[in-house]
């Protein structure tokens, strides 16, 4: 296993991070927002790894499983709904949906 | 072996920066997955074999699976790239862009700053994270079950029906 400076770990997941929400920002797919909603929490969960693996406790890879546990029913929710945009408004556009009527 | 923490952290950022800008939902999707790998092979590297694991059969496994499920169903053609490319004006990523690079510069510059310490080294393995989870985190355990089947409960109340003219049209 290799020794890997604390802050140079943080600032790849704060990269990535970062990186995750200009593609919710600037995008306007809704597959692809969900995508950058997911490459945030892989980021947190990079950071979560990295202090764990500093400290040599286990705590952080704990961390990781409920962020993935979070993830993966954000992910089936967000979906589904996606689905349902798609049905109803025939594009993916996350601007279409305020056409919407109650 | 730091070496190879170097290059898939690069991949990874790479494969990211990809992820956002590609026009084709698909190319982003597998641009996705290449990152999930690298960021798999970065958390063996720093000792923590189970989440590796964690990473390459759950996320990049069966959650992306899910993705591409679904784009499937929707059956989207080549007009949705069209599409996409002209929502993507530079009028409309610029600005978070920029704002986004000068977060990203503040934090590298405060960690850069910070030198605390490098990690150990030493892998944890899955007996360990094992033990912790079932032990002091059973409750946060028993909770993300419960998050589970609530998510499972929404999918399915909320993809119900979604997909009924296009069976009657086939």
């Amino acid at each position: 296993m290799a020794i890997i400076p604390v802050e140079i770990g943080l600032i790849i997941a704060g990269m990535l991070f970062c990186v995750g929400l200009v593609g919710v920002l600037t995008r306007r797919n809704i597959i692809v927002i969900l995508l950058s909603i997911e490459i945030m929490l892989n980021a947190c969960g990079l950071a979560f790894v990295v202090a764990g693996s500093h400290w040599q406790q286990p705590d952080g890879q704990v961390m990781y499983f409920f962020i993935l546990t979070v993830a993966a029913a954000e992910v089936a929710v967000g979906l589904s709904l996606s689905l349902q945009v798609y049905h109803k408004f025939g594009s993916l556009d996350a601007n279409a949906v305020n056409r919407m009527r109650g | 072996m730091t070496v190879i923490f170097y290059i898939s952290a690069a991949i990874a950022v790479v494969a990211t920066i990809l992820t956002v800008t590609r026009v084709n939902v698909v190319h982003a999707l597998l641009y996705f997955i290449c990152s999930l790998l690298a960021t798999g092979v970065m958390f063996f590297v720093l000792g923590a074999p189970f989440v590796a694991a964690l990473v390459v059969i759950i996320n990049a496994g069966a959650i992306m699976v899910l993705f591409v499920f679904i784009l499937m169903m929707m059956n989207m053609g080549p007009q949705s790239a069209d599409q996409e490319r002209a929502w993507l004006t530079p009028g409309a990523w610029v600005g978070p862009a920029v704002l986004s690079v000068l977060l990203t510069i503040e934090l590298v510059y405060s960690l850069v700053h910070f030198r605390a310490a490098a990690t150990t080294g030493q892998a944890v393995g899955p007996q360990q994270v094992g033990a912790a989870l079932f032990g002091p985190y059973l409750l946060g355990v028993e909770l993300a079950s419960v998050l589970l089947l609530a998510g499972l409960l929404g999918a399915y109340h909320l993809g119900e029906g979604a997909m009924k003219p296009r069976e009657k049209r086939s």
